[in-house]
């Protein structure tokens, strides 16, 4: 199918590809379709894309790039509502709220996403008697940066 | 809203499956223990709403969004 996309124009997506947040995500709950597109000479980050909202399009990164030892646990809640059994199944990326300068970008810690790879259904999941926040500074963190 | 006076180790039961217990006064903090099953998401209120903020700030367009982002070097 084709899809209107924020950053990348009109695009041909497959069925398959498409990720399912079945409560949607806080702030936008009736958004349940998304798509992650690669950046072009990028790899830090990642676009997570509505399949729906052309202008909803978030950055994402993978929080380990800039704090090595990211460590929660995913809650039973989760586990159950995107069906997620495997440890080998998951994978976890943060949104980063984009400023300009980068410098003043953050990420939000303290509510990765979590993907099961096994059924391309997803959720971002809020951490509870947590450190980590919603908005941690990553710039001088990041791997081999040029600002 | 409907408004019910619970004393300590008391309970109010919402449907078949949540269950909410008064496990602690002190001062002005209520202690409140919930028992709902795992599809029900149960965050203290600020925390859910500053997560919902946080988003909406992330999805706002940056115009020159990709020659701001940091890039790798090769």
């Amino acid at each position: 199918m084709k899809i209107n996309t924020k950053y990348h124009g009109v695009m041909e997506i497959a069925q398959e590809e498409v990720w399912y947040f079945v409560n949607g995500i806080p702030g936008f709950l009736n958004e349940k379709k998304f798509i992650l597109l690669p950046l072009e000479d990028n790899p830090l980050f990642q676009i997570l894309q509505s399949t729906e909202t052309t202008d909803l399009a978030f950055v994402l990164t993978n929080p380990f790039y800039f704090e090595k030892d990211y460590d929660f646990k995913v809650d039973p809640g989760t586990l159950d509502q995107i069906s997620l059994k495997n440890e080998k199944d998951v994978a976890v990326m943060v949104i980063v709220t984009v400023k300009d300068p980068f410098e003043k970008s953050t990420a939000n810690l303290q509510a990765p996403i979590i993907f099961n790879l096994a059924n391309q259904q997803a959720k971002q999941m809020i951490l509870t008697q947590t450190e980590y926040n919603t908005k941690q500074y990553i710039f001088k963190k990041l791997p081999a940066s040029k600002g | 809203m409907l408004v019910l006076t619970r004393k300590n180790g008391e309970s109010i039961k919402i449907g078949e499956e949540i269950e909410i217990t008064v496990v602690g006064i002190k001062g002005d903090q209520v202690k409140i223990g919930i028992n709902a099953p795992k599809h029900i998401e149960v965050h203290r209120k600020e925390i859910y709403l500053e997560i919902g903020q946080e988003n909406e700030e992330a999805s706002t367009g940056i115009a020159n969004l990709l020659n701001i982002l940091p890039k790798t070097e090769k």
